[in-house]
């Protein structure tokens, strides 16, 4: 189990992460998703004990990221974004290297190595050189490296990125097999797709700040429940802000990067949109233009990613 | 020691470090080097002899040479070898998932450490039965060489604990390199430069008992070493020169080295990882 509270990472005055909270079950498959400087390789760093938070915390299993680092290091199999290999070391010595720095005896070793190799496809290329093989191959064994330590927690990002079709779908029957195998899973990607098929739960970030978050049949639902609406402004955004903020079938509001646009999920009928319509313009707020955003799975996460939840 | 032993970066660094052919090459190609200087050295003596004779005070005039020379040879190698190997896991994204792994940051320092400066030690190890042909013309006694060969060591450790802190604290291996060789010039042509000052300004009878010669000296490697080879003369100077401390300079050099090794260590061992305690400064 992952618990997330309040963590926020800043660098100077630039705020990678805002206050995360997140809980994610035992067992789940959580897919982080964001754009490319959202925030989640920052989460995964802190998760995985490479960089201190500024503020808040987190447990992995109830251990607490910052008072027992050591610990939570035990209980998590991490894969970096980006990462390198050793030249000159065989996908066996690869393994067994790391196998080592876990304190997993030699004996003990020896077992795991080929079944570990054996469900990542790799059992044919144990003794060949890790720094000749393909992209695909060596996302797999940094795969099994994680798993070396059979952890309970395992912290992917973006496990699947620069990969072609096959080796997704290789990457992607792997983690299924792990989800099988009860490990708690947080994974990241940039493309929602690609996570809705495989988690059950979803979160997506934004600037540093989770906007939305629920399983993915939630999401799903919400979205054929809720519309995505944008509001065009004639000035006076913020009064605007605050109109809108009383509504309560209103949610995600977020000010646009235009700086004249606000955009918001709505749940509600269509005379009720109609009456909130009304109600603006009543107060007096300068709406240039309303419209109604047609949306799926990809586009929600585009329009969602677009501007900061104020709510 | 045990776990020293059985630490993975150590066995992992000598598998890769030894694997290749290259390395012992370039070891072949060092002894044979020395061999020939050796060879040389004995030949050129002999002939302008007019006997014809390799004499024991010509055999300890080889010893302190080739010493010299190995000095130098750590001295210049031993930053190249270490400023590199934390920094350089760094550039190659492989640091990020050894950190998440369970081993101690002591573990992959000291591993780091001595996988780093293993190919030297095995350089000089190799090179000792060469330095033991000065036994033939005597001259140099067996315990000579052997506290040669500890204070090599001690030195290389010495200054590859700066080439590691360096490498720990800064990102980027080319400055760490930098300022690595930068600190190791500092102690051995800076010191020696600021000794012949200080040493020059108590001869010119400026001060009287200034201990400030002595302190530059007792971090100087090369003057160390001369102190080693030659303690009656480089006495003899310092008495001369009004330094007024007879605290032997080998004993000063050993404390200072061992202090600034510790501290190097420990402040690598503590920048590894993060601190992940929550700093509050709202």
């Amino acid at each position: 189990m992952i618990e997330i509270i309040d963590l926020t990472k800043k660098y100077g005055k630039f705020t990678a992460l805002d206050s995360l909270n997140l809980t994610i079950e035992k067992g789940t498959v959580f897919g982080f998703v964001g754009q490319n400087g959202a925030g989640k390789s920052t989460t995964f760093s802190i998760l995985a004990t490479l960089l201190s938070p500024t503020s808040g915390t987190a447990y992995i299993n109830g251990h607490n990221i910052s008072k027992e680092p050591k610990t939570v290091r035990s209980q998590i199999g991490y894969m970096p974004d980006f990462f390198g290999v050793y030249d000159q070391l065989k996908a066996v010595e690869y393994l067994d290297f790391y196998g080592a720095s876990y304190g997993i005896s030699q004996s003990e070793r020896s077992k795991l190595i080929p079944q570990l190799l054996e469900l990542v496809n790799l059992t044919q290329k144990q003794d060949s050189y890790v720094d000749v093989l393909s992209r695909g191959m060596k996302q797999r064994l940094c795969l099994a490296r994680s798993l070396i330590h059979d952890p309970e927690v395992l912290i992917l990002d973006e496990p699947a990125s620069g990969l072609d079709p096959r080796a997704r779908v290789e990457m992607r029957e792997i983690l299924k097999e792990l989800k099988n195998m009860g490990k708690t899973i947080l994974i990241s990607s940039h493309i929602l797709p690609e996570l809705a098929e495989m988690c059950d739960s979803i979160g997506i970030i934004d600037q540093g700040r989770l906007v939305a978050e629920g399983s993915v049949n939630e999401i799903q639902q919400r979205l054929r429940g809720e519309k995505l609406i944008i509001a065009k402004l004639y000035r006076e955004l913020d009064r605007a802000v605050n109109f809108f903020e009383d509504q309560p079938l209103v949610s995600q509001l977020a000010k646009r990067d235009d700086g004249e646009s606000l955009q918001f999920m709505f749940k509600g009928s269509v005379e009720e949109q109609v009456q909130m319509l009304k109600n603006a313009l009543l107060h007096d707020i300068p709406i240039v233009s309303f419209s109604e955003i047609e949306t799926n799975l990809e586009d929600v996460f585009m329009e969602i990613t677009k501007g900061v939840e104020l709510s | 020691m045990r776990n020293l032993l059985l630490n993975p970066v150590l066995n992992k660094e000598f598998k890769l470090r030894f694997r290749s052919f290259k390395g012992f090459l370039g070891l072949a190609f060092y002894l044979l080097a020395l061999s020939i200087l050796i060879i040389g050295f004995i030949y050129l003596d002999t002939r302008n002899s007019p006997m014809g004779l390799f004499r024991p005070d010509q055999s300890r005039s080889m010893f302190m040479m080739l010493s010299f020379i190995q000095m130098g040879l750590i001295l210049f190698i031993t930053p190249g070898l270490t400023a590199g190997v934390i920094s350089g896991e760094r550039e190659k994204q492989t640091l990020n998932i050894l950190l998440t792994t369970n081993q101690s940051s002591t573990s992959i320092i000291l591993g780091k450490l001595i996988s780093s400066v293993s190919f030297l030690l095995l350089m000089i190890v190799a090179s000792m039965p060469i330095y033991s042909i000065v036994f033939l013309f005597g001259g140099i006694s067996p315990g000579q060489v052997v506290t040669i060969l500890g204070y090599y060591i001690f030195t290389i450790f010495a200054f590859g604990s700066i080439g590691i802190f360096f490498s720990t604290l800064i990102r980027r291996t080319i400055i760490a390199m930098i300022s690595t060789y930068g600190v190791t010039l500092f102690l051995t042509a800076g010191t020696a430069f600021l000794y012949a000052i200080s040493m020059s300004v108590n001869q010119m009878g400026m001060a009287t008992n200034n201990p400030v010669p002595y302190f530059f000296a007792m971090l100087n490697p090369m003057m160390n070493l001369l102190g080693f080879l030659e303690p009656d003369a480089f006495r003899e100077l310092s008495s001369q020169s009004g330094v007024g401390i007879d605290f032997p300079l080998w004993a000063a050099y050993l404390i200072s080295y061992t202090i600034i090794f510790l501290v190097m260590l420990m402040i690598s061992i503590r920048k590894l990882r993060p601190n992940m305690k929550v700093r509050s400064k709202e």
